[in-house]
C-alpha cells in the first residue's frame, strides 16, 4: 500500500535531488555482487525494511540494493546496502 | 631458555556474567568478621580484613595460603556473610525492569503463551544473521511486557513498582506503598524461569537474576587495597578497606541485634545504613546519596571511580602506560644534523640500551662494548646468557673474562649508538607525523637536537617544549620503524598532498638573499658555501669573466638540482601585478627551472618552504623519491644558512621608522578618517543614515564605521610601504613569507587599527562607555578602540587598555579551542582508529563489515593525489609537449 503511495504519478521520493538512484537486485545479482566483494550479507552496510526508499522498492529482508550517487571525488560511485528488519 | 617456543593463543569468545553466592564462598579463603585490622603488636588480626591468608604486601612475608612471596602471590578473595541481603547498586536499574517485566505471584514473563514463542522465532533468527539488532528487539519485548496490567498465565494484578534511587522499591498495592524489602525482592527474581529470561535478553546459566541481590559481599585481597606506610611510621589504609571496615562495623552491629530480639525499627535502620554502606563500596558517585567521606573531607575513591574517567584504569593504567626504554627533554634546533637524525645526549644513550645478539660476524665488536662496560659509551649495560641469568656489568671489576666468554647465544644489552633506529614524538601527536623514526646521533650536553625543517609536523618550537624517545627493542620493530616511519617517508602530508616540512625561517630569507639577481659570489666564497652543503664534484664555469671571476647565486643553486628536473611558479613575493611577464619579471618573481638549472626567479616560501603543495619540495620528492628530497633538504637547506652566514642579516629600528613628509601624510589621511567618523556619527544620530538592506541601523552604523577605520589603516600601510623597499630587512622577511606580514610592517610603522572583542568593536566597560575618560554614548572611533598610534611612536594609555583587551580575547579562545578540537580528535580517533584498507580496496572495520566500498570513493591515496585530484592533466600534457620538443 504504501509502496504505490510513493510511486504514483504525484509525488515519488527518487524525485527529489537528494535521492540517489536506488535499484533492487533479484537474487541471482545478489549473489553474484556478494561473491564479487567476497563478503557475507551481514557485512555489507544496513538499511532497514521502514526506509522510505526500500519501501517504496518494495524491499524484503534479505534483499540487496544497489544505490549509485554523485560523490564529490569520483564523479559516481555505487554502493550496496543490505535490508534489515526495524 | 634457548628452547622457549612462544604459543600465541587466540582468544575465541569472552562471558560476562554474576557471580553467584555459591562461587563466592567457595573461592573464598576467610570469613571476614571483624572490623578490626590490626593488633597492639602490629601484626594483622585473623578474621579480620587485613588477615595473612588473602595476600601479603611485604616482600619478605610468605602468603600464609599459597607459600608465595610478593611478587608470585596473586593475592586470594575472602568474603562477608550479610546478616540481610543488600540490592547490589549497579544493578538497580535492571532489577526494576524485571520487576516490572515478570509477575508478582507466579514469576513468569507477562506475554502470552503465543507471543513467547514468537519472539523466541525471531531471537532465534536474529543472532544468526543479525546479531546487533538484538539489543533493539529486547529493548521492544521489554517496553510490550510493561504495558501489560494482568499477568497471562496466572491473572494476578499487577501493581506499580516505583524506584526511588538509589536501591529503594515501592510497590502501590490496594493497601497503600509499600516497601519491598531485598529478601521479597530476591524471592520474586528466584521464581523467574531460565526460559523467560532468555526473552529479556539475559543468559540464565551466567548471570540468574535473583544474583543481583547479595547475601555474601566477596572481599578484594590485600593487593587490591595496599596500605601506605607514610614517613612518620603511621599506617594508612586504603579507601577501600576504610568502606570495608564500615561495612563489617554495621554487619556485626545487625547480626547482634537479630540475634538479641530487637524492634524491627532499630533492625531496619542497621539495615538500610548496610545498603548505603554496601552502595557507597560500589560507587561512590551515585546520585541520591550522600557521598562517604575521609575524615579531612574529600570523597573516597570506591571502586566504580577507580576504573572511569580519564585518570581510571582504561584510561590512564590500559590504553596508555608508561614503558620501559623511554626518554625525554627539553629540545633545541641544529641546523647541523640531517633531517632524519635526532641527537641524542650521550647521558641518555648510556641508559638506553638494545638487545643484540651475539653472532659470528658481531662478536668482536661486541666484545669491545663489553669491554668499555657501562660507564663509557659506547659500552654495554647487561649480558643475558644462553640459560637466561642476567649479569649487571656496572660490578664485576673484571669485564675481560666476560668478553671472552662471548659466544654465539648470548645476548648483549648495548648502549644506544650512532645510526641505531630511535621512534621521536611530541604530544599532543593529533596526526601520524607526530611520531616519527630517526637515526640516532650522540652528542654532548643535555637536550635533544632536533634539525629545524622537521619542526611544523611535530608543531615543536624551541621555547622548553620537551618531547620523547622510545627505543625499539626487537629487529622487526626496528626495521618497521626504519621503513615505514622515518622521518623522510613521512614528508607528504595524507591531509592534502603536499610536503609538511620545508624551510622555515632564516633558510627561506638566506635562500632569497642567495637566488637574487644581484648575488654575485668570488671563488672564495663558492668554495666556502659549497663545502657547507658537502658538494665535492667540479665547479660550473663563471657568470661573470672580465675584470674577476664571479659566480651568480641561481649558478651555485643549480648545481643541486637534478639535470632532468623541470619547474615553473610564481614567488611569494609576486606582486600579483594585472599582466604577469612570466620570465621576464621585473621582479624576478617567476621561478623557471629548465634542465636542472635555475634561469629565473627566487626561491622564497612558495617555492622550498613547508606545508606549500605544488612547490620545487613536492616535484623533488614526487619525481625523484624519499631519499633525494632528503639529501635535497640536507645539502641545499645547509647551502642558504651558509650564505646567510657569510653575508649577514639583522633587522633595526630605522626598519620601521619612515621620513618625516610620509608620516605627515599619514597623519592627513588619519585626521580626514576621524572627520569621516564624525559624519557618519552625525548622520547616524539626525537618522540620516541609510540602512543596509536586512540590517538595522545600529548593525549598518557599526558596519559603515569599521569599514572607513579599517581603510584608514590599510591606506597608511600603502604609503609606508612605498617607502620601505626591499632593502629593508623587516620586508624582506614579509614579503619572502620568512616571518612576518605586510600587516606587521603596517602596525609597526604607521597605524595599529581597530581593536575587536569577538569581532566587534570595544563595547564593553563602564555605562553606556567604554573608559570614564569618554562622555556617555560616545561611539566614535578612539571610544570604541582604534587605536591611532603605531608600535614605533607608542601607544598612549587609553589604546594600550583597548589593545590589551583585544589581545586577551587572543589568548583566551587558543586555550579554550586546544581543548574543544582535543575532544573532537579523541572522539573521531576512537570511531575510526581500528578502519583499515583491505587488500581489495574496501574499507572495512574490525569485524570485517564494510564502510567504503573503495577508499575514498575514487581509490586515490591522498598523499600520492595532486592536491587532492587523482591526476594533473595539465602537467601530463605540459610533459609530452616539452618531450617532442
Amino acid at each position: 500500500m504504501f509502496g504505490d503511495m510513493e510511486m504514483s504519478k504525484k509525488f515519488s521520493i527518487f524525485d527529489h535531488v537528494l535521492v540517489p538512484q536506488h535499484i533492487l537486485l533479484s537474487k541471482k545479482e545478489a549473489e553474484e555482487v556478494l561473491k564479487q566483494l567476497g563478503v557475507k550479507p551481514h557485512q555489507l552496510p544496513y538499511i532497514r525494511v521502514s526506509d522510505p526508499a526500500a519501501r517504496a522498492l518494495g524491499a524484503k529482508r534479505g534483499d540487496i540494493i544497489k544505490i549509485i550517487r554523485k560523490s564529490p571525488t569520483a564523479g559516481t560511485t555505487i554502493v550496496y546496502r543490505y535490508v534489515v528488519p526495524g | 631458555m634457548e628452547s622457549i617456543i612462544e604459543t600465541y593463543k587466540k582468544i575465541k569468545s569472552i562471558q560476562f556474567g554474576l557471580l553467584s553466592p555459591d562461587v563466592i564462598r567457595k573461592m573464598s579463603v576467610a570469613i571476614i568478621s571483624t572490623p578490626d585490622t590490626y593488633d597492639e603488636d602490629g601484626w594483622p588480626i585473623d578474621g579480620g580484613l587485613m588477615d595473612r591468608r588473602l595476600g601479603t604486601i611485604e616482600p619478605s612475608q610468605k602468603c600464609a595460603t599459597c607459600g608465595n612471596r610478593m611478587g608470585e602471590c596473586p593475592g586470594h578473595f575472602g568474603h562477608i556473610e550479610l546478616a540481610r541481603p543488600v540490592i547490589h547498586v549497579g544493578f538497580a536499574k535492571i532489577i526494576h525492569q524485571l520487576l516490572r517485566a515478570t509477575c508478582r505471584r507466579c514469576g513468569r514473563i507477562l506475554l502470552t503463551q503465543e507471543e513467547i514463542s514468537n519472539y523466541k522465532r525471531i531471537i532465534n533468527e536474529y543472532s544468526k544473521r543479525w546479531p546487533e539488532l538484538l539489543n533493539d528487539l529486547y529493548t521492544k519485548i521489554l517496553s510490550k511486557c510493561l504495558k501489560t496490567k494482568e499477568c497471562p498465565h496466572c491473572n494476578e494484578v499487577q501493581y506499580k513498582v516505583k524506584l526511588e534511587k538509589p536501591t529503594t522499591y515501592y510497590e502501590e498495592t490496594k493497601e497503600g506503598v509499600i516497601r519491598l524489602s531485598p529478601i521479597e525482592i530476591r524471592a520474586r527474581l528466584e521464581r523467574i524461569p531460565d526460559e523467560d529470561l532468555t526473552l529479556l535478553g539475559i543468559d540464565p546459566k551466567n548471570s540468574r537474576p535473583e544474583w543481583m541481590v547479595l547475601t555474601v559481599l566477596p572481599v578484594p585481597p590485600i593487593a587490591v587495597r595496599p596500605s601506605i606506610t607514610l614517613e612518620s611510621g603511621v599506617r594508612s589504609e586504603d579507601d577501600l578497606t576504610h568502606k570495608l571496615v564500615d561495612i563489617v562495623r554495621i554487619n556485626e552491629r545487625l547480626k547482634e541485634n537479630i540475634d538479641a530480639g530487637a524492634p524491627q525499627l532499630i533492625i531496619e535502620d542497621l539495615w538500610e545504613l548496610l545498603q548505603y554502606h554496601v552502595n557507597t563500596y560500589f560507587d561512590n558517585e551515585v546520585s541520591g546519596i550522600p557521598p562517604a567521606r575521609h575524615r579531612s573531607g574529600r570523597p573516597l575513591r570506591t571502586l566504580t571511580q577507580r576504573l572511569k574517567g580519564k585518570e581510571g584504569r582504561f584510561r590512564s593504567n590500559l590504553s596508555g602506560k608508561r614503558v620501559d626504554f623511554s626518554a625525554r627533554t627539553v629540545i633545541s634546533p641544529d641546523p647541523n644534523i640531517s633531517i632524519n637524525e635526532v641527537g641524542v645526549p650521550e647521558k641518555i644513550a648510556k641508559i638506553l640500551t638494545v638487545p643484540e645478539r651475539v653472532t659470528p660476524w658481531n662478536i668482536e665488536e661486541l666484545r669491545k662494548l663489553v669491554l668499555n662496560g657501562p660507564f663509557k659509551h659506547p659500552g654495554a649495560n647487561y649480558i643475558i646468557r644462553p640459560d637466561g641469568r642476567r649479569i649487571d656489568l656496572r660490578y664485576p671489576k673484571d669485564l675481560s673474562t666476560i668478553a671472552n666468554n662471548l659466544a654465539p647465544g648470548y645476548i648483549v644489552e648495548r648502549h644506544i649508538r650512532d645510526g641505531d633506529i630511535v621512534i621521536f614524538n611530541r604530544q599532543p601527536s593529533l596526526h601520524r607525523m607526530s611520531i616519527m623514526a630517526h637515526k640516532v646521533k650522540v652528542l654532548p650536553y643535555k637536550t635533544f637536537r632536533l634539525n629545524l625543517c622537521v619542526c611544523p609536523p611535530y608543531n615543536a618550537d624551541f621555547d622548553g617544549d620537551e618531547m620523547n624517545l622510545h627505543v625499539p627493542q626487537s629487529e622487526e620493530a626496528r626495521a618497521e620503524a626504519a621503513i615505514l616511519m622515518l622521518v623522510q617517508e613521512q614528508i607528504l602530508s595524507p591531509r592534502y598532498g603536499g610536503p609538511i616540512m620545508g624551510a622555515l625561517q632564516d633558510y627561506i630569507t638566506g635562500a632569497y638573499m642567495l637566488t637574487r639577481k644581484e648575488t654575485l659570489l668570488s671563488k672564495e666564497e663558492v668554495c666556502k658555501l659549497l663545502y657547507a652543503a658537502g658538494y665535492d664534484g667540479p665547479l660550473p664555469p663563471p657568470i661573470i669573466r672580465e675584470p674577476k671571476e664571479m659566480w651568480s647565486g641561481k649558478q651555485i643553486v643549480s648545481i643541486f638540482l637534478p639535470p632532468d628536473l623541470n619547474f615553473e611558479k610564481k614567488a611569494n613575493i609576486c606582486n600579483k601585478c594585472d599582466e604577469c611577464k612570466k620570465e621576464k619579471c621585473p621582479y624576478d618573481a617567476y621561478v623557471v627551472i629548465r634542465k636542472g638549472k635555475l634561469i629565473s626567479g627566487v626561491f622564497d616560501k612558495k617555492i622550498i618552504g613547508a606545508g606549500q603543495p605544488e612547490s620545487l619540495l613536492h616535484e623533488i620528492i614526487k619525481k625523484y623519491g624519499s631519499e633525494a628530497a632528503k639529501k635535497f633538504m640536507d645539502q641545499v637547506f645547509k647551502l642558504f644558512l651558509a650564505y646567510i652566514d657569510m653575508h649577514g642579516f639583522t633587522i633595526k629600528m630605522d626598519d620601521q621608522s619612515i621620513p618625516i613628509e610620509t608620516r605627515e601624510v599619514i597623519k592627513g589621511v588619519l585626521k580626514k578618517t576621524e572627520e569621516d567618523t564624525k559624519e557618519i556619527i552625525r548622520a547616524y544620530k539626525e537618522g540620516e543614515l541609510q540602512r543596509l538592506p536586512g540590517r538595522t541601523l545600529e548593525e549598518t552604523f557599526e558596519m559603515k564605521m569599521m569599514e572607513v577605520l579599517s581603510n584608514a589603516r590599510d591606506t597608511a600601510g600603502k604609503i609606508a610601504a612605498e617607502y620601505l623597499g626591499l632593502d629593508n630587512s623587516a620586508v624582506i622577511m614579509a614579503k619572502t613569507g620568512a616571518r612576518g606580514n605586510i600587516l606587521n610592517l603596517t602596525q609597526m610603522a604607521a597605524v595599529i587599527g581597530q581593536q575587536s572583542v569577538r569581532g566587534e568593536r570595544i563595547t564593553r566597560g563602564y555605562n553606556n562607555r567604554t573608559l570614564p575618560h569618554f562622555k556617555w554614548g560616545d561611539i566614535g572611533a578612539a571610544a570604541k578602540g582604534f587605536v591611532y598610534s603605531s608600535y614605533k611612536t607608542g601607544l598612549n594609555p587609553l589604546e594600550f587598555f583597548f589593545h590589551s583587551m583585544g589581545g586577551r580575547e587572543g589568548l583566551v579562545d587558543t586555550a579554550v579551542r586546544t581543548s574543544q578540537s582535543g575532544y573532537m580528535q579523541r572522539r573521531l580517533m576512537n570511531a575510526l582508529q581500528d578502519l583499515k584498507v583491505e587488500y581489495d580496496g574496501t574499507v572495512r572495520n574490525a569485524s570485517g563489515k564494510i564502510i567504503q566500498f573503495i577508499y575514498g570513493e575514487d581509490g586515490v591515496h591522498p598523499a600520492k593525489s595532486y592536491h587532492g585530484k587523482a591526476i594533473d592533466v595539465d602537467k601530463i600534457i605540459k610533459e609530452v609537449l616539452m618531450e617532442e620538443g
